[in-house]
């Protein structure tokens, strides 16, 4: 039974580098700053474990400068809704503390 | 690791894949489970990359060469000028790339066949790859400024390629050991150059370091062109913080230094005026670095044409090209240009391997400045490919606000001092 599983495991694993694995690239973009897992480089805020619509709502006015901010109102503008979404689906799934 | 032990291993992991290329092809095409990524160049594009490929595409086996056995970032340098750091400060290690099991190898590369999709060292071995990621920097055109070799930057230092550290430490020695009221001359080259806001910086932070120990100083900033990146900005602190110390000399009024004299401390201007100063600051006119132009990957503006979406080098197919020596306008050649485009070209690589489609790209950049105490601006740029060029996209990015605006200026510094701290982590870490 054991040995089935690890076998199956293996036999995944063979497929694994497949372009299902492959990473968000635009959240990337956003670690050189927020720092890599986005858990925050004092002060600048951390991204992971934050819910998704809060990370939305504060993009959505970044964007249109309804929000105060330094740069974040410049970087907003770049994305789309949709880039958007899916950065912060990304980042709501992330460990706050960080798993490197 | 040492690097004797590196060297034994490498050589003889080289001899087994050169015996066995076509086992190992096979392999790859088969189901992806290894492929040689070589990462040449270990800044900020190939030490990003060489990170993100262990972390995202665990099934790439990871070589890095790199000559140095330690980094110092170009960025943050200026700050070093000022006195608020020191060298250790902005040096970083590849020990921790070494524990993502990249294998870092220290050594110059000296050749590059495409074709053979072979490396030659300067040790003498032979390193085969699959994909290759290029990420040489930049290479100081000297002669541009006649009188400007090499010899002369130990008089005059450009402190624009960080190696050793030993160029940005020369300034620093210079500025200190200067006498109160001497004047600090930098030569700026035209666009394109590395770091295109980095001699704007410098003028402050040198700044910064002369009004609290040298009041009565002056920096004469000679240029070779007649605007530059976050003028107003730039202008606006100067002003406010340093007053008239200092002056900057646009190409319309004779800023391009064409000739310099080492011994005499002249900086020599297009239309013969000689500007003798205590201190001399050279950035000279750059291309992409040496093993581009032998390798022939550059044209012949001196960077490497490259494709918008991989970075794939236009010359040289399976050679991803990232970071300054690439022509990437209108990107700037920054740091995090380089860590941003070094994730999308192994992806792209990773991608190719598989004989998949390479991901669609969006490259981000955001570069900040000090000007003096408190007192941080940003660019920030967000571009994309299409076919056949990189465009920025409309209505974003851009400089912080004009204005009186102390918190804006404030929190940018911390901003930036947080940037350095997340993008090295990023990249080294």
């Amino acid at each position: 039974m054991r040995r089935a599983a690890v076998g199956l495991l293996l036999a995944l694993a063979s497929f694994a580098p497949a372009s299902a694995q492959a990473p968000l690239l635009t959240a990337q973009a956003c670690l050189g700053c927020h720092g890599p897992g986005a858990i925050g480089q004092t002060p600048i805020a951390g991204l992971a474990g934050r819910p998704a619509a809060d990370l939305v709502a504060a993009m959505t006015e970044f964007r249109a400068n309804q929000r105060p901010g330094t740069i974040m109102g410049r970087i907003a503008r770049g994305y789309t809704d949709a880039e958007i979404a899916a950065l912060a689906a990304h980042f709501a799934a992330l460990p706050p503390g960080g798993a490197r | 690791m040492t690097p004797t032990l590196s060297r034994r291993g490498f050589i003889a992991a080289a001899a087994a894949t050169l015996a066995a290329p076509s086992i190992a092809r096979a392999q790859i095409a088969g189901s992806g489970a290894s492929a040689r990524l070589v990462v040449i160049g270990g800044g900020f594009g190939g030490a990003s990359a060489a990170r993100f490929a262990r972390i995202a595409y665990p099934w790439l086996d990871v070589t890095l060469i790199e000559p140095q056995s330690r980094f110092v970032t170009c960025p943050y340098g200026n700050l070093v000028l000022a006195g608020r750091l020191g060298m250790n400060d902005i040096t970083h290690s590849y020990d921790a790339l070494r524990a993502r099991r990249v294998r870092v190898i220290r050594d110059w590369v000296d050749g590059i066949d495409p074709v053979a999709k072979t490396l030659r060292l300067r040790t003498g071995a032979t390193l085969a790859y699959d994909r290759a990621i290029l990420s040489p920097g930049i290479a100081l055109r000297w002669g541009a400024i006649e009188g400007y070799d090499e010899a002369a930057s130990q008089l005059m230092p450009h402190a624009w390629v960080p190696a050793d550290g030993s160029q940005t430490s020369l300034l620093r020695a210079q500025l200190e050991a200067m006498e109160d009221g001497g004047v600090v001359g930098i030569s700026i080259p035209a666009n394109p150059f590395r770091c295109p806001p980095g001699p704007y910086e410098r003028i402050g932070m040198i700044a910064e370091y002369l009004k609290k120990h040298k009041p009565r100083s002056k920096i004469l900033a000679l240029d070779a062109k007649d605007a530059f990146s976050k003028q107003g900005l730039f202008q606006d602190g100067w002003k406010a913080l340093y007053g008239d110390m200092i002056e900057w000399v646009p190409l319309s009024k004779d800023g391009r230094v064409t000739r310099v004299d080492p011994a005499a401390r002249i900086l020599e201007t297009e239309f013969g005026t000689k500007h003798k100063v205590a201190v001399a600051n050279i950035i000279p006119p750059q291309s992409a670095a040496r093993i581009a132009i032998d390798a022939s990957l550059a044209d012949a503006s001196g960077w490497v044409p490259v494709s918008p979406r991989t970075f794939e080098s236009k010359a040289a197919p399976g050679i991803h090209v990232i970071g300054d020596a690439n022509n990437g306008a209108p990107m700037p050649k920054s740091g995090y240009v380089a860590n941003s485009t070094a994730k999308q070209a192994v992806a792209s690589a990773a991608a190719l391997l598989r004989g998949e489609s390479p991901p669609d790209a969006v490259y981000f950049n955001t570069c900040y400045s000090h000007v003096g105490p408190e007192y941080g601006i940003s660019i920030v740029g967000i571009f994309r490919p299409t076919d056949t060029a990189i465009v920025e996209v409309p209505n974003s990015g851009g400089i912080s606000p004009r204005g009186d605006l102390p918190d804006q200026r404030r929190f940018e510094a911390l901003y930036a001092d947080a940037w350095y701290r997340s993008i090295t982590e990023d990249t080294f870490g």
